[in-house]
């Protein structure tokens, strides 16, 4: 385990020293708002103290697992491919950008547009579950893979924004909730999540309940909403070839 | 009672006392405009074709003609016939009018306003024949300032860079608009002729990873098929913000056109429609541009040029000093009259600028700010021919990439079909019957002949200005005259009228 104090050092350094290292654990603190920690990381572990920065784990390759023990930025997870990234704090806005692998687990709320276009290709399947509430346009052009809200402090009143789900053609988002939001697209097939819906995120949940020191049972006891792609309702434009 | 609106716009006219009936026209022709009747006769369908020109170049006894059919609506400079055709299209379907290739409509083409100097007299040229010519050109960041160590040596920062023979690359056509053939031939002659080609927003296809060295790989805002091994793959990244053709709108691939290949290479699931939204969902600012742009750069250790494609719009000038300053190695500008797979019509034939215009406001603009060097600048949008590769390094241009100059060498006829994805070229498809039909190897000599050739005659061009390095043509806007031009445009080109 290598530890570093990031406190005076810029991005570049803090980030060559990380791919440099033969190490694969890592233990940063002081860490000050420093940007693309982790990107692109392959094969190691890295545990920080302090505020990254944007762009937090972007590009993440598998075997990696990112740890944050307080707040992330933006950007967080961009267009990350495999490894696990845990936030124990709040995430800021457009994390999980066109994520097509990997976890991306938040303890408490997330910001704006958290998980677009993320696609899922065989056994590559990215998940991303939000503790409390999400901000609009979550989800927007999915295209595979798994988003999960819990609304763990909204006592049951719609955890997400506006526009959530805008564009999707694959992937489910499933939002514990009493209550759908109240603008949601005639494309999205929004319905109460069954049985064999639950049982299929029940391992997920169980995960991050583990992580955060939640009660997963309890969770899984409330009412889930999924929402899916509609097969009726096509974004089908009509073209004519001229 | 059928009313029929609309009549065919071509007539195949075949010579029956030549035509020796083999029946190939029928086999070559995917969209079925040839057929054979229950009693034996080949007959044509008429409306179905393109004007593609397959059956005309397979025709063993040259018996087939295409014509324009001439039939005509009352002389109308206002309406011209497609004018009133589209409004029968739109009315009878209700849909979007979609087109393939660049605009083939009338906008003046700087290119052809601007003539050539040559040495006479006072300054001898240079044969090429005898004399070294440089064409060698390298892309990316360049030094401003010399500075020195201690020991007197000149301090080298390592840039990233891109080194090619010839300022002319293979501009991006993804592998989903264009077949797996055309890469194949695209990629081989990049390589043999040690320049690069750009494989498009579709990903790499797994067998062509062995051309890295010759590949740019692109980076759109679909993400399709970007992971680690593909920004490892290249030698190059693009983000692609834009595109001449189609400014501002994203991308559409229907579910049906993604088969087994194109599903694993763009990581999506088969059968579902590829939608790419207009902007990058997480770019909505120059900053978060250059967050990107940054987010690549660590990925890939600081060691490859990060090139930012943007499509030529109002204000370009503004546009690509911004891009410059956040970080980009290389910018490339996409002129309107660029090709596509499929756009709307509208958006193909009315939205973007000229290539040639926006060049030179943007070099200028580079100059004036002092920030030229920081940056490459790369063009395209329907470079046809070597003399407008040689006006565009003299408007400002460090190279070209070209798409529709490849394309026809590797047989596209320009019939501005591709949409169908019935290419009987085997290029703009994915019907394996129809790709059979590019031989990559004979494609790729087909590219080698043309670039080889166009090299040949940019050298025989620069040495009659007496340059011999393609580094002396970049920005010599006194290489170049206007001709029927403006006295604006000769100030936005910053070229002289010709007799000045």
């Amino acid at each position: 385990m290598k530890s570093i104090n990031a406190e005076n050092l810029s991005y570049k350094e803090l980030n060559s020293i990380i791919r440099q290292s033969n190490d694969s654990k890592f233990c940063l603190t002081g860490v000050m708002g420093q940007r693309f920690i982790g990107c692109a990381l392959k094969n190691k572990e890295v545990e920080i103290s302090g505020i990254p920065g944007n762009a937090l784990g972007a590009c993440l390759n598998g075997g990696s697992t990112i740890i944050v023990n307080n707040n992330c930025q933006d950007a967080t997870g961009d267009t990350m491919n495999e490894g696990t990234i845990i936030v124990h704090g709040n995430c800021g806005d457009t994390a999980g950008y066109s994520m097509r692998g990997g976890k991306i687990f938040i303890k408490e709320s997330a910001g704006y547009r958290m998980g677009l276009h993320m696609k899922a290709y065989n056994e590559r399947q990215p998940l991303m579950i939000i503790g409390d509430r999400a901000g609009s346009f979550l989800g927007e052009y999915l295209a595979g893979g798994t988003i999960i809200v819990l609304g763990l402090r909204q006592e049951g009143n719609c955890p997400v924004g506006n526009f959530c789900g805008t564009g999707m053609y694959g992937g489910r988002i499933f939002l514990r909730s009493n209550s759908l939001p109240k603008d949601i697209s005639p494309h999205i097939e929004a319905t109460v999540a069954n049985e064999e819906e639950l049982n299929s995120i029940k391992a997920y949940i169980q995960e991050f309940s583990s992580i955060f020191g939640f009660e997963s049972e309890e969770i899984l006891k409330d009412n889930f909403y999924v929402l899916t792609a509609s097969k009726s309702t096509s974004y089908k434009k009509k073209y004519i070839a001229v | 009672m059928k009313v029929d609106y609309f009549q065919s716009e071509y007539e195949i006219i075949r010579d029956f006392n030549k035509c020796i009936d083999c029946g190939l026209c029928i086999t070559q022709c995917a969209n079925g405009a040839h057929k054979r009747s229950k009693e034996g006769k080949l007959y044509t369908e008429d409306s179905l074709c393109v004007n593609c020109h397959r059956c005309v170049a397979v025709c063993p006894v040259k018996a087939i003609k295409i014509k324009k059919n001439d039939y005509s609506f009352k002389d109308n400079n206002s309406w011209k016939k497609e004018d009133i055709t589209n409004i029968f299209r739109q009315a009878e379907s209700g849909g979007v009018l979609l087109s393939s290739m660049g605009t083939p409509k009338d906008y003046p083409i700087y290119w052809d306003k601007m003539l050539i100097n040559a040495s006479q007299v006072t300054n001898p040229s240079i044969d090429p024949l005898r004399e070294p010519m440089e064409t060698r050109t390298f892309l990316g960041k360049k030094n401003s300032t010399i500075e020195f160590d201690e020991n007197g040596d000149i301090k080298l920062e390592e840039k990233p860079f891109i080194e090619l023979s010839t300022p002319i690359m293979f501009s991006a056509m993804s592998y989903g608009s264009i077949s797996l053939n055309a890469h194949k031939a695209l990629a081989g002659a990049a390589k043999d002729l040690g320049i690069l080609y750009n494989c498009g927003e579709g990903g790499l296809h797994k067998s062509l990873y062995h051309y890295g060295e010759n590949t740019i790989i692109q980076v759109a805002s679909g993400r399709f098929g970007v992971h680690s091994d593909y920004l490892e793959a290249g030698s190059a990244i693009e983000i692609k913000m834009g595109q001449g053709a189609k400014p501002g709108i994203g991308g559409h691939l229907t579910g049906t056109k993604i088969n087994k290949d194109i599903s694993k290479t763009r990581m999506i699931p088969e059968g579902f429609d590829a939608i790419s939204p207009a902007p990058h969902h997480d770019i909505y600012s120059i900053e978060d541009l250059k967050q990107l742009v940054y987010i690549l750069k660590e990925a890939t250790d600081y060691k490859k040029p990060i090139i930012v494609k943007v499509a030529a719009v109002h204000n370009i000038s503004s546009i690509v000093s911004g891009i410059a300053r956040c970080g980009a190695d290389i910018i490339a500008i996409d002129g309107f009259r660029g090709g596509t797979g499929a756009a709307p019509l509208r958006i193909r034939d009315n939205v973007g600028l000229p290539i040639e215009l926006a060049l030179a406001s943007c070099d200028t603009r580079l100059r004036e700010e002092g920030i030229r060097d920081s940056v490459s600048l790369v063009v395209g949008g329907s470079i046809r021919n070597s003399a407008d590769v040689v006006k565009a390094i003299a408007l400002g241009a460090d190279a070209v990439y070209i798409g529709t100059s490849a394309l026809i060498a590797l047989g596209c006829h320009l019939c501005r079909s591709c949409h169908l994805g019935k290419c009987n070229w085997g290029i703009a498809t994915q019907r394996a019957d129809l790709v059979k039909r590019l031989n990559p190897k004979e494609g790729r000599t087909r590219l080698n002949n043309l670039v080889s050739a166009w090299t040949f005659e940019i050298k025989e061009m620069m040495g009659g200005m007496g340059i011999n390095s393609i580094e002396a043509l970049r920005g010599n806007r006194l290489m170049l005259r206007g001709i029927g031009l403006t006295e604006k445009e000769l100030e936005v080109l910053g070229i002289k009228i010709a007799g000045e």
